[in-house]
């Protein structure tokens, strides 16, 4: 049993034990208030290192190649946010990178660490950090939506031309599959219920209902 | 609803936002710090109606721009055509391609819309205290949330398509002034769905229980 906020609505309630693959939503306002993974981290540290694999892929192999009148050109992913800078748009080069390359990459990356750091007992604090991280990256990572653009995009182009798609469009459709599995099957709760507290002090003892601390 | 109704801020508790511990904040003013993951305590997102009206504001604006102005040029052999967003739509849709032409005119055209009438009306509804319908309402930040980023689609086959159409003097495209405005409007909107916060849509009927 423990106590906890709903980050929806503030209402306080009281959560039975949910057992391991069981959710719990808010009885207000349906906010799944815990999601609970059979296998919260061993299973997400796999998925995130073939993500690693597969980011590496899908950055640096061409996505999609053009061939017209004896002509061949293709792109990668950031050859593509480059190419619109050299157009002059730079501010939507910069977005483009990030939500295509910084931002997935990012995800990876701090979640990797995150899953690595929780390995250790207790989990040290500046694990902590690298979550907000990959939290603040998540949101921002569009994978799947540009897999969705390269589509229209080819198809498009198909009208003009005979376009071939490349190793890192398949890449970027496993990647698209691979970050939504690591959100899936990892549990930040795992991690925040082992981790080192920033006070000590504060810290519950045994028997303490975890969940309720004063603030420094 | 039962009338065994608490919210964490009516009890002087607050949830981390980051780590979800409840704390017993010292004073209201001055929250402190999560004793558990250091994150900075607060009962409710700061300034949350205004930034968020200020980023609805700002995306409203550069709305108009994005849908007027071209996204793309395409060159062929010395002359230009522009397309503007629902050029693009009208194009995939001539070339008989309709359930792309309808998943694009959803992403750039509706979506964008949508949420900012959205986010308006839950702005609106908040600032006059509604009671009404809060279960709807908070579903409706949550699709927001969630559908925003789908809207940045026509940037990326916009990108893609000038990185690829490169035969000169043949066929060129480039960007047109519209793509900035057009990712501005869904940066924004992004931006404006984190800063609003939904505890705000049940505040008012805490407020008029107690």
């Amino acid at each position: 049993m423990h106590t906890l906020a709903c980050p929806d609505c503030d209402l306080l309630q009281v959560l039975p034990e949910v057992p391991p693959g069981g959710r719990a939503r808010c009885a207000r306002c349906d906010r799944t208030l815990v999601s609970r993974s059979t296998d919260p981290l061993d299973r997400p540290l796999a998925l995130t290192i073939a993500a690693l694999l597969v980011l590496i892929i899908a950055n640096a192999a061409p996505l999609m190649g053009l061939s017209a009148v004896g002509r061949h050109a293709s792109t990668t992913i950031i050859g593509g946010a480059y190419s619109m800078w050299l157009d002059g748009q730079q501010i939507t080069a910069a977005i483009v990178a990030f939500c295509a390359v910084i931002a997935p990459a990012g995800f990876v990356l701090f979640t990797l660490s995150v899953l690595l750091g929780a390995r250790r007992d207790p989990v040290p604090a500046w694990v902590a950090d690298m979550l907000r991280w990959a939290e603040h990256m998540r949101p921002w990572s569009m994978v799947e939506v540009m897999m969705l653009g390269i589509l229209v995009a080819l198809i498009k182009i198909a009208e003009l031309a005979k376009v071939t798609p490349g190793i890192g469009m398949y890449a970027v459709g496993a990647l698209m599959l691979l970050i939504p599995a690591i959100i899936v099957s990892f549990d930040p709760d795992e991690v925040w219920q082992r981790i080192q507290w920033a006070d000590p002090e504060a810290a519950p003892r045994a028997g303490d209902d975890p969940a309720t601390a004063a603030s420094r | 609803m039962t009338d065994e109704v608490l919210t964490a801020a009516q009890s002087g508790l607050i949830a981390c936002e980051d780590c979800g511990l409840l704390s017993q904040s010292a004073s209201a003013d001055l929250p402190g710090f999560c004793p558990r993951c250091g994150a900075e305590l607060r009962s409710r997102r700061d300034g949350s109606i205004e930034r968020t009206w200020a980023l609805v504001i700002a995306a409203a604006i550069c709305y108009v721009p994005a849908n007027v102005l071209p996204v793309l040029g395409t060159t062929t052999l010395g002359s230009t055509e522009y397309d503007t967003i629902m050029g693009g739509v009208v194009f995939l849709y001539t070339s008989g391609s309709w359930p792309l032409a309808l998943i694009v005119l959803i992403a750039s055209v509706m979506v964008p819309l949508g949420k900012l009438v959205a986010l308006g009306y839950l702005l609106i509804t908040v600032q006059r205290g509604s009671i009404k319908s809060n279960r709807e309402r908070t579903r409706l930040y949550r699709l927001v949330e969630f559908i925003g980023r789908w809207s940045m689609l026509d940037v990326f086959v916009d990108t893609f398509t000038v990185a690829l159409v490169q035969l000169q003097p043949l066929m060129s495209v480039q960007p047109g002034a519209g793509v900035v405005f057009f990712a501005a409007v869904v940066v924004l909107t992004m931006i404006a769905a984190e800063s609003f916060d939904p505890r705000l849509i049940w505040d008012a009927s805490a407020a008029q229980e107690s």
